[in-house]
């Protein structure tokens, strides 16, 4: 193996079609003549028997190829990807506003906007749970609450010296990829499906559409090439589009595009899901936590959907990189009557962590300590003491201490904070606020089984290269990080090798890309596959060419073989021509991981990620405005595969983190409606939120497990980094009273919020005095 | 709603002529009759910008302009700029500094800066930032978008429009 790729910024393999045009979204695919396209009407109710549903104007009008409902479905009607409860079409009663009635498919998209306008559907209302407090004191669960504990929380907080409880709203947050939601579904013979869909999941989107049309998983095939962003929000829904398109491929025998509109894509798909944070802590006088209780409350929509493992990894993620050693946290899954909520980059972490950042922030400030002290002091030791998670896992490779001293002397911390606290005293409206937040995430599905990963590598005899993997690309470079491995494998430059799109015929049983883990697991597998190839031709070498086959070395498109050179297309074309396999499958399970989901106990993370960023605000008390003015970054992504990719996924993490938890407001009416259902009412940041000083560099290091390269996946953790944001605008909002008291400010910490919480806490400062 | 007019239109050099619907947006329009498949469409409010194409030498919305105002005008879109070079520079350094993730707002975010990088060449950082804040990306976070427009920018001030 040579090293000549991996480690270097090799660019994006689609960057030259992407700054063209020339990529290919599902969108830009050319159908054959007499396609179709498809439409879903959705439910204008938040919960509702559906009393009648009369189709006929729907059928007749112009254009109109098939309309169907549940009734018309041929196999299951149910589409839950781990547990059921989400129909593909509305069968009887509909749960939440947006969800899918019926679909149409007509020659044009207005034709079939057009006919589902024409449809007589009756309602009787049933009760609907709109909020997260109704659904608990309604019980109103998608499983039973549960916890995960560590020693005795309640003996521990009653002998505290210090005690302090707060709360946290946390709001979600939708997708907003630039390409919505979309599938083709082409009909073949024998009934079966080629389906193009933007989708993270490519087997369980197979899976599901052969389980909606009666058929199995053999008879459907998915592709995918790429998507135009996705970020959790193509794991579980791009399939109803998908099995939509299918059904109506399927009553037609034509093709049959279904494409979500922008509208239409943030009411019926789901969206990070809120949070209510309780805490309760008990401290010692230096701000060291002695107990910690946490109730989480995740507002999951109106079912399970992937809500179970999400509240698992918020739950494994209340202690962020503190040492808890007297914990009870519990998880509530609450169920109400809208979207339901799904995977969205951090999957549930990022809500954890936020709470108990919230806990050292009140620390610090209650105590009069700066709030980087506290944090210091409750990190995760490194001698083997106070290195034990809640879940039992242990902190092996804690490198928060360090980093987090190289990033408080890179970015001036303590200076600037006394600049900060002067410009505060001298100015009465305009007020700074810094911050410093850690992060460690935990990286590996916690559900076990889910962390494996196929590959599939044919050389082809001319030493060109076609790879294969289960993974899919959706703008995170995994495809260039995975040939980089094969590239590096063989010995040959990147061009020798094509990357294909991802396809269920090619590699089955994917797990999906997601939980950061595409490179970690399809890199493996891709290296797999090639190392099988190489110790066949290591045996050829050796019996034909008379070679010790432990001395093959592959480098520059050459073979060495003991004292030969060949290249690499001349040594393969040798070996087929003496009838030598030049395909392979890899195949990669991630070691070591063990979870107990009845004790909550094991090692659920294969490795942890860590970094930590410092952000300053300046926040408008009379209008409750801000900015971020400077963020600083230090990032662990072990031994980077590819830094320019990395980068990429540092800095687009944290402005993503910045939307959601200070300008992205999702807003539902009292009757469950979601009002704020595009970027006119649901605001991203644009290039002017970015900080115009921002930072970012990767803490030197390398993967003390053996993931792929020594790297560590970037995917997710960095979104979390945009938390020192928050805090920072807690800071400058504490400052209006003098620093000594905590703000209560929920996320998103939107002007009108921020506002809010400088008038509350100037009351309070007053009440005081 | 049925409703058709005839336009002609110069399209990326080529003359046009096409019966559309009345109510047909420019965006459909390029994508759909002239398979110009490079300007995308993101929100279909005039917001992301992902559909930015070249109206008579100006950038417009492709959602928000309508096939039938396009009557006698001059269009450019992405494959256009890209087929006459005027865009190499940058986006050379777009590719170089990993400017494009997933993609699909990178057309539009070409199509807005080329646009900047004629009526303000001497745009500074905050001029950049605020200049491009009608084009949403979701997964860059912009930092990569900016850096490549001032490289290209200083790249033109130096001499010469292509690295």
């Amino acid at each position: 193996m040579s090293n000549q790729h991996m480690g270097k910024a090799v660019p994006h393999d689609s960057a030259a079609k992407h700054v063209t045009g020339q990529a290919i979204y599902i969108d830009d695919i050319v159908l054959p003549a007499g396609h179709l396209h498809g439409y879903v009407s959705m439910s204008p109710k938040a919960h509702a028997q559906i009393t009648s549903m009369d189709l006929s104007a729907v059928r007749t009008s112009p254009g109109v190829a098939a309309v169907i409902s549940a009734t018309d479905v041929p196999g299951a009607i149910d589409i839950g990807p781990v547990l059921p409860g989400d129909p593909v079409l509305a069968d009887g009663w509909v749960e939440y506003a947006g969800q899918a009635l019926f679909a149409v498919a007509a020659g044009t998209e207005s034709e079939a906007r057009a006919a589902a306008k024409r449809a007589d559907i009756t309602y009787d209302d049933l009760d609907a749970i709109l909020d997260i407090e109704t659904a608990r004191a309604q019980g109103s669960y998608i499983v039973e609450p549960y916890a995960i504990t560590v020693g005795d929380a309640q003996a521990a907080l009653a002998k505290s010296a210090n005690q302090l409880s707060g709360k946290l709203a946390i709001g979600g947050q939708d997708h907003f990829y630039l390409e919505g939601q979309v599938a083709v579904a082409m009909p073949g013979e024998d009934g079966d499906m080629l389906i193009y869909s933007s989708t993270q999941h490519p087997s369980e989107l197979q899976h599901l559409v052969a389980k909606v049309l009666g058929k199995s998983s053999k008879d459907v095939t998915v592709e995918v090439r790429r998507m135009g962003g996705a970020f959790g929000g193509k794991e579980t829904q791009a399939a109803p589009v998908a099995c939509q398109a299918a059904l109506l491929a399927t009553a037609t025998g034509r093709v049959v595009k279904v494409r979500l509109d922008r509208d239409d894509d943030m009411m019926a798909t789901g969206k990070r899901h809120p949070f209510h944070v309780n805490w309760r802590v008990g401290f010692d006088a230096d701000g060291v936590l002695d107990a910690a209780a946490f109730d989480y409350l995740a507002d999951c929509g109106y079912s399970p959907d992937l809500s179970l493992a999400i509240l698992d990894r918020a739950l494994f993620h209340a202690d962020n990189g503190y040492f808890l050693k007297n914990a009870l946290i519990r998880g509530f899954a609450c169920k109400t009557n809208k979207v339901s909520m799904t995977a969205f980059r951090g999957f549930g972490g990022p809500q954890g962590m936020l709470g108990i950042e919230a806990v050292i922030d009140d620390i610090a400030r209650h105590l009069g300590i700066d709030r980087l002290d506290v944090t210091k002091r409750n990190l995760y030791g490194r001698d083997g003491t106070r290195d034990a998670t809640p879940y039992g896992q242990r902190v092996e490779d804690n490198i928060l201490p360090e980093l987090i001293d190289q990033l408080e002397a890179s970015s001036d911390y303590r200076q600037r904070r006394t600049e900060i606290t002067a410009f505060n005293a001298s100015h009465s409206h305009l007020k700074r606020g810094l911050a410093l937040t850690p992060l460690k995430f935990g990286i590996s599905f916690t559900a076990t089984f889910l962390n494996q990963a196929g590959a599939l590598v044919h050389v082809y005899n001319d030493g060109s290269i076609q790879l294969n993997h289960g993974g899919t690309e959706m703008g995170q470079g995994l495809n260039t990080k995975v040939a980089q491995v094969v590239a590096d494998e063989f010995g040959v430059p990147l061009d020798a090798i094509k990357i294909t799109a991802t396809h269920t015929g090619k590699v089955p049983n994917t797990s999906a890309t997601a939980a950061s883990s595409g490179t970690d697991l399809n890199g493996m597998a891709a290296r797999d596959a090639a190392q099988t190839i190489k110790a066949r031709l290591a045996a050829f070498a050796a019996e034909q060419l008379g070679a010790d086959g432990e001395n093959l070395s592959y480098a520059d498109g050459n073979v060495l073989i003991g004292e030969k050179t060949l290249t690499f297309a001349g040594f393969v074309r040798q070996a087929y021509m003496h009838r030598i396999s030049l395909s392979a499958s890899g195949f990669y399970a991630t070691p070591k991981i063990t979870y107990d989901p009845a004790t909550r106990q094991g090692r659920p993370f294969f490795y942890y990620a860590y970094g930590a960023a410092v952000s300053e605000v300046v926040v408008d008390a009379l209008t409750g405005e801000h900015r971020v003015l400077r963020a600083d970054i230090l990032h662990d992504a072990g031994r980077s595969l590819n830094p320019a990719l990395d980068l990429g996924q540092i800095e687009g993490g944290y402005i993503q983190g910045l939307g959601w938890l200070t300008t992205e407001e999702l807003w539902w009416d009292g009757e469950g409606n979601l009002k704020t259902h595009a970027p006119s009412t649901y605001k991203i940041p644009a290039a002017g939120d970015l900080p115009a000083d921002f930072r970012v560099a990767f803490f030197q290091g390398e993967n003390r497990e053996d993931n792929i390269g020594r790297s560590k996946a970037v995917g997710e953790p960095p979104l979390m980094l945009a938390s020192s944001a928050f805090f920072a605008i807690r800071d400058a909002v504490a400052s209006v009273a003098g620093n000594r008291l905590n703000p209560s400010l929920d996320t998103p910490a939107t002007p009108e919020k921020v506002l809010m919480a400088i008038e509350d806490i100037k009351q309070r400062r007053d009440t005081e005095q | 709603m049925d409703e058709t007019t005839v336009i002609s239109c110069t399209v990326n050099g080529e003359a046009v002529e096409e019966i559309v619907p009345a109510r047909l947006n420019l965006v459909d329009f390029l994508r759909e009759k002239l398979d110009l498949t490079g300007s995308h469409v993101g929100c279909e409010h005039g917001v992301c910008g992902a559909c930015t194409v070249r109206l008579d030498g100006v950038i417009v919305r492709g959602c928000l302009t309508l096939a039938a105002q396009v009557n006698g005008a001059t269009i450019e879109t992405i494959e256009g700029v890209t087929a006459t070079g005027e865009v190499a520079d940058l986006q050379e350094a777009f590719l170089a500094r990993n400017a494009a993730q997933c993609g699909f707002c990178t057309p539009g975010m070409v199509m807005s800066a080329a646009e900047l990088l004629t009526v303000n060449p001497d745009a500074g950082r905050a001029e950049i930032r605020d200049f491009l804040s009608g084009n949403y990306c979701r997964c860059t976070g912009y930092q990569a978008i900016i850096d490549a427009v001032e490289t290209t920018l200083a790249g033109r001030k130096n001499g010469g429009s292509t690295t």
